[in-house]
């Protein structure tokens, strides 16, 4: 990161208030087994769906759960999901944009339709697609949300890799008989990494909600697991009595990604500031 | 502009064939086999082989793949391992109320979007725009089924002032439309806010500020309609978005359509229902993103493909 980029960043006011969301799901992800205070999947039949109290912040589920263990064990699947498509999508879309930018002709075509056909399926549905192939699991949804991002990132690596390929000093390595793996790893990668840094930023919390979407329908997550949206499937029944069910691991998601949305746009204006919308 | 529009008809039809040959190698590189599936774990081995012939997997991939693509083009998209029916059949009875949701989230994302992002790029209240900019922000980081359980909690249970699941009319449509509108509209909110803020000091603005036409005037007559030319592809790929999120928002007010459909599917391994929807949906979006491309060109005449 440039010195100007990282004053940006500091000096933003949105963006540290990203970071210290992002820190406090970081920080819940990793500490869940120390700081949850309850089994967050140990039922306790004599305490089903209790209303928050002291000794329950966040209320009890209708197996008598604690409502706010499982929350804080939620945050280290989602962050996991989040985390493993974003590494999926970003090394499978880095690695084909790269090939795509520096060798142009064929490859460079084959591998742009091949995103346009992936680009062709609406919103999650090629998530779902590639769910119904390898059966309702998490793992699968990770694969799924994975390869559902794969285009952006070919995409957005292709661009600045034709930009990059252009400059002086490319032309001056290869001149001075760099080889191409020198010239992709030393010149190119090391100059597009600001637009993947942005794009993984805000991909792991479009991919939390992609996850907990799928999840909430049936298709990720399966119970026990304290994932969030598979506790707000669970909650949609005993709406009408125990509203906290609802209400937390929702709110839980909402600022988990809205601290990473904060955080990818300070780092967007602060790396990259022609990508701002 | 008749050479752009066939030409993009061309390519969209390009792409429309190569999602029919993922989607038919998808279903067979699951794990099972769809003939022991549609007979159950007890079936002889003669009856699955009898069935596998039937169905034509037995011949090679490319033969499948010929008969899969003629007969889909014939409107035949086999049948539904699960009840039997024709796959066409049960979409097309499924796809209406998805239409419906999806148009209705559409309009109400457009119009509440443009307002809002007119009102936050034009106000002179520097509170009014970071309050707007904030509730697009949590907009967009919401997940559309938490929003949905929240509005059915107030309007639903609290207030009973709307029903929670099924129904029909419109009052049925209202909290599913405002479910699946939310995140389009803040996502368009902040793009006509960014769009206007780029018109507006622009020279024929000022020239119309000048001339003594006034403020609603000139926004409306005359910068908006400039600002929302790159809006409109938005919408377009927005409305894929609201394609693939009715499927969730279905499940959180129990509504019967193609995404409840789509994940009972998923559930009951029914392969060529899925199939079947993937492409129907996709062929759906393709359409639309054409339709758009077209309009685009009709809008702005300066821009020209040819």
């Amino acid at each position: 990161m440039t010195n100007p980029g990282l004053r940006r960043l500091l000096r933003s006011p949105s963006a540290l208030a990203g970071a210290a969301l992002t820190g406090v799901f970081l920080a819940t992800a990793l500490l869940a087994s120390w700081v949850a205070p309850y089994d967050p999947v140990a039922p306790a039949p004599d305490l089903v769906l209790q209303a928050p109290s002291w000794g329950h912040l966040f209320g009890t589920d209708e197996l008598g759960r604690d409502v706010l263990s499982r929350v804080m064990y939620g945050s280290r699947i989602s962050l996991e999901v989040g985390a493993i498509a974003v590494a999926i999508a970003m090394m499978a879309g880095t690695v084909l944009g790269l090939i795509a930018g520096f060798n142009g002709g064929t490859w460079d075509a084959l591998i742009m339709r091949g995103t346009d056909v992936l680009l062709a399926f609406p919103g999650i549905l090629l998530a779902i697609a590639v769910v119904a192939t390898l059966g309702p699991s998490l793992a699968n949804v990770m694969i799924a949300v994975g390869i559902g991002a794969v285009p952006v990132y070919a995409r957005t690596v292709r661009g600045s890799t034709l930009s990059v390929r252009q400059m002086e000093y490319v032309e001056a390595a290869r001149a001075a008989g760099a080889t191409t793996g020198r010239l992709i790893g030393r010149h190119v990668l090391r100059n597009i990494l600001g637009p993947i840094v942005v794009l993984a930023t805000l991909g792991v919390g479009i991919n939390i909600l992609i996850a907990a979407g799928l999840s909430y329908v049936g298709l990720g997550a399966q119970p026990p697991v304290p994932e969030w949206g598979a506790m707000l499937s669970g909650a949609r029944q005993y709406l009408r009595d125990a509203w906290w069910t609802a209400v937390f691991p929702g709110l839980a998601i909402t600022v988990a990604v809205v601290g990473m949305n904060l955080l990818g746009d300070g780092l967007r204006d602060a790396l990259d500031p022609r990508m701002r919308v | 502009m008749v050479g752009y529009t066939l030409r993009r008809a061309g390519m969209t039809l390009l792409v429309l064939l190569a999602v029919s040959v993922l989607v038919f190698l998808m279903s067979h590189l699951t794990p099972g086999d769809p003939a022991t599936i549609m007979l159950g774990e007890n079936a002889s081995t003669a009856d699955v082989l009898r069935l596998r012939h039937e169905l034509g997997l037995d011949r090679p991939l490319p033969a499948q793949y010929g008969r899969y693509l003629i007969n889909a083009l014939r409107g035949d998209l086999g049948r539904s391992i699960r009840s039997g029916r024709p796959v066409a059949g049960e979409i097309w009875e499924r796809f209406p109320p998805t239409l419906q949701l999806t148009l209705a989230a559409t309009a109400l994302a457009i119009a509440a979007g443009v307002l809002l992002g007119a009102l936050a790029a034009t106000s002179r209240n520097r509170m009014v725009e970071a309050l707007l900019m904030s509730a697009s922000l949590v907009g967009i980081s919401m997940p559309s089924f938490w929003l949905g359980l929240l509005l059915i909690l107030l309007f639903g249970l609290a207030l009973r002032w709307l029903p929670i699941a099924g129904g029909s009319g419109w009052q049925a449509l209202v909290l599913p439309a405002l479910t699946l509108a939310a995140q389009a509209a803040a996502v368009l909110a902040r793009l006509t806010r960014a769009s206007l803020l780029e018109v507006l000091p622009s020279d024929y603005v000022r020239t119309a500020r000048a001339k003594g036409v006034g403020s609603r005037r000139v926004l409306f007559h005359h910068a908006l309609r400039n600002a929302l030319i790159p809006v409109v592809t938005v919408i377009g790929l927005q409305f894929g978005g609201l394609l693939g999120g009715a499927v969730i928002v279905e499940s959180v007010f129990a509504r019967s359509g193609l995404g409840r459909l789509a994940v009972g599917a998923i559930q009951a391994r029914d392969f060529p229902l899925i199939q079947g929807i993937v492409v129907f949906a996709a062929a759906v979006y393709a359409l639309v993103n054409l339709s758009v491309d077209v309009l685009y060109l009709a809008l702005d005449p300066r821009i020209s493909y040819d």
